[in-house]
């Protein structure tokens, strides 16, 4: 097994976050071969000293970014495996390749940007920092996604969704562009925000009522939702290229909770 | 709409003792007490009453009586006034029942058909009170063996222990979370924890940043609704608790009412004030044994491997197989959560009909464990109606590790078990988050009274121990031949490993 390949210099100033080149002194871990326990340590390892950090060939392993409490960046090659930046709180990620499940679990803050698709359960019990995906997602991304305070998560999804998006849904923002050549599955994703009681779903192009679950309900955005929404494909576009002006040239529906207490009458005396 | 049901108990005021004090009126959430007048009569509105008696147990004068409506209705042995009362209830609501606290069905209590062991001549039975008795126990993965290795003229351990919790009695506060029960209430199961070198838990609720200087002796738990979980707080407990489910309502959620959600509940959680907190049924990251793993190791990873990871079940019908996937995936603590086991609120139809008793589903757990040989991989904690030491004593014979004990635990606090926490009224000033009930409750008194009960049922568990010729509680884990059974049959005595007395 190969250990830290190079360390070139302990802090490093942030160059562009957005190239997939490694900025000159960037700390550099080949992840080839790794198990997430030892992959994960020296991650931990790293991170106390330097601020930038490039995981070279990752492949599959599990848990990378959670536990660390820096806002240090970390860019990934290769596929992360699942639960990628769990229980995470500061450091801002960026995949350069698929995420697997579970993507974001129980985020407390930092950024996630995947260049590529991510798996099911996205962002799951999410309560603050922010999640760009290029691509695509699977299933029930952002359930019990939620907010409190100044913390208000975001997911912006590139292509579509599959079902269940936003199932028990408390708080925060998704936005599903579904662009062109990036969305195979929205049309028939179903039961989007079952059972949602806070937060909202901005969903560019039409929806269908029988796509949505139990207390959830339909309107057109806004002008300020349209603004906001404008703000959040701004950064999309920043992060992975395309025209903002194209994207929002679109309808835009918003999928919102019908009561913020969806099981207040259940129960008798 | 009228109701149907009648009151379920009569409150009596004898008014030759009655000082016109007023006191029960001040004391009674539920309004079962007014005078009028200026205090020159009162009437009672029995229907109110829930039968917590904090009004008879504080009127100085012992004027009030609260007695079981004696009012019957027409005999029958199948449809009894509480089965009428509940459909009554449905009828004028269209409601699902709520209750609170643990299962009050008849249901056998396996605790009070097994009978402990006591040395007579042949082994002589030791007094605590003069010598060494050790209760000490420590939670968490055990080697598989030992590897020690000489260094110079020292014996070094080689082996890697896993994380360990120390507990110097085998008895932990079940997770209650904030919410549930005040503020008050969670400052005194913490600090009793401390003082007693033992461990309560959050429940789902978070922990409030006061209780964080308790931390050391906190539990703190994970639930499918992740309320409150973030770093400070996967940080500052002693072990972290996945919650997979709980012995008064197995299969379903948590649902805890906007209204209950107050500003410091609101912080401590991390949601908006007034919403509700529903903690969905299932884990939605969890749909098998592998995933379990995953979240076990994602919770190791997010606390640095430094903390012992325990996995909560409520017992029911295949508990053994899955506490052996529970122990396989990685769990140093498996939690058997048992039908007795409380809650705020809990669906009455789910308390009072899913599950197994606990004692039943201890047995066949250990047993399983210890046929696969992976016994030592986690330890076993178990919960859901353990009433006093004797009980505590016959749950480590049968094989636990430790117990944890809530129901007792808030009835030292004050509760008188009238299963009304789900009104949020609580009269004792424990299920409530009403300033003016929850300062009934005064942290420093419930610590003491916490402390007092935990050390007089240490004392007694030390005397039993004695009297069987053990000196730690180690020597009783498992060891089913210190248990007899009374009036079991031979399917209930083989499910519990014990013979019956006289055998």
């Amino acid at each position: 097994m190969r250990a830290v390949r190079q360390v070139r210099g302990d802090v490093i100033k942030e160059k562009s976050v957005l190239s997939a080149n490694d900025p000159p002194g960037s700390t550099v871990i080949d992840a080839e071969g790794l198990d997430y326990r030892e992959l994960n340590r020296r991650v931990r390892q790293a991170a106390s000293k330097a601020e930038e950090l490039t995981l070279e060939g990752v492949c599959g392993q599990r848990y990378i970014g959670s536990g660390i409490r820096k806002p240090i960046l970390l860019k990934i090659k290769g596929v992360p495996g699942n639960d990628l930046g769990s229980f995470m709180d500061g450091p801002r990620i960026f995949v350069y390749g698929n995420a697997q499940d579970g993507l974001g679990n129980t985020m407390n803050d930092g950024l996630i940007v995947v260049h590529g698709r991510a798996g099911d359960i996205a962002a799951m019990g999410m309560r603050g920092g922010r999640v760009y995906i290029r691509d695509g997602v699977g299933y029930r991304c952002a359930i019990h996604m939620k907010e409190y305070g100044k913390m208000r998560p975001i997911l912006v999804i590139g292509g579509g969704t599959q079902d269940f998006l936003g199932e028990y849904m408390a708080g925060g923002v998704v936005l599903v562009l579904r662009l062109p050549g990036k969305d195979t599955t929205f049309p028939a994703a179903r039961h989007l925000g079952t059972g949602i009681h806070g937060g909202r779903i901005f969903v560019r192009g039409p929806v269908s009522n029988t796509q949505l679950g139990k207390g959830a309900a339909l309107r057109e955005a806004s002008e300020e939702e349209l603004r906001e929404i404008e703000s959040l494909v701004r950064d999309y576009v920043g992060y992975f290229g395309g025209d903002a002006g194209e994207i929002m040239d679109s309808e835009f529906n918003v999928i919102f909770p019908k009561s913020r207490r969806p099981f207040g009458g259940l129960y008798a005396y | 709409m009228k109701s149907y049901a009648l009151p379920r108990f009569l409150v009596e005021r004898d008014e030759r003792r009655c000082i016109r004090c007023g006191a029960c009126e001040r004391q009674c959430a539920f309004q079962v007490h007014r005078w009028h007048d200026g205090g020159e009569w009162a009437n009672t509105d029995d229907a109110r009453c829930v039968g917590c008696l904090r009004c008879a147990t504080l009127c100085p004068t012992h004027a009030l009586v609260v007695r079981r409506n004696p009012t019957e209705t027409a005999p029958n042995a199948h449809w009894t006034p509480e089965v009428l009362a509940n459909i009554y209830r449905q009828a004028e609501t269209g409601g699902v029942l709520l209750t609170g606290m643990g299962c009050d069905k008849n249901y056998p209590a396996y605790w009070d058909r097994m009978l402990l062991d006591a040395s007579q001549v042949t082994n002589p039975s030791i007094d605590p009170l003069r010598e060494p008795m050790e209760l000490r126990t420590y939670l968490g993965a055990k080697p598989d063996s030992l590897k020690l290795a000489k260094r110079g003229n020292k014996t070094v351990l080689e082996t890697r222990l896993s994380p360990q919790l120390k507990l110097e009695t085998p008895i932990m506060f079940s997770a209650i979370s904030y919410g549930a029960i005040s503020y008050n209430a969670c400052e005194a199961l913490a600090r009793a924890a401390a003082e007693l070198g033992t461990f309560c838990n959050t429940g789902e609720g978070g922990l409030h940043r006061n209780l964080y200087r308790y931390g050391k002796n906190v539990i703190c738990q994970v639930a499918s609704g992740r309320f409150g979980v973030h770093a400070d707080y996967l940080e500052v407990a002693a072990a972290v608790e996945i919650k997979i489910g709980q012995g008064a309502k197995p299969g379903i959620g948590g649902h805890l009412p906007g209204e209950k959600v107050t500003p410091e509940i609101s912080r401590t959680r991390m949601i908006p004030v007034g919403s509700d907190a529903i903690s969905p049924a299932p884990h939605h990251d969890i749909y098998s044994i592998e995933d379990l793993a995953q979240l076990i190791h994602a919770l190791k990873e997010a606390t640095g491997w430094e903390k012992p990871v325990s996995v909560k079940i409520a017992a029911v019908h295949n508990s053994a197989a899955i506490a052996s996937g529970i122990v396989r995936a990685g769990a140093d603590i498996v939690v058997l959560d048992g039908m007795r086991g409380g809650t705020g609120a809990a669906p009455l139809m789910i308390r009072d009909n899913v599950g197994i008793p606990i004692e039943l589903a201890l047995a066949s757990v250990d047993e399983r464990l210890r046929r696969e040989d992976i016994r030592n991989r986690a330890s076993l904690v178990v919960a859901g109606g353990i009433r006093s030491s004797a009980d505590v004593v016959k749950a480590i014979a049968l094989g636990a590790d430790a117990v944890y004990i809530g129901t007792a635990a808030l009835v030292a606090l004050g509760c008188h078990v009238c299963q009304k926490c789900y009104t949020g009224k609580c009269n004792w000033g424990i299920a409530t988050q009403d300033p003016y009930l929850t300062k009934r409750l005064n942290p420093d008194i419930g610590t003491e009274r916490l402390v007092n009960l935990v050390r007089a049922w240490s004392h007694e568990i030390m005397e039993m121990l004695g009297g069987m010729g053990i000196n730690a509680i180690e020597s009783l884990r498992g060891n089913r031949m210190k248990l007899r059974g009374v009036g079991l049959n031979r399917e209930e005595l083989e499910i519990l490993g014990i013979r019956h007395a006289g055998e």
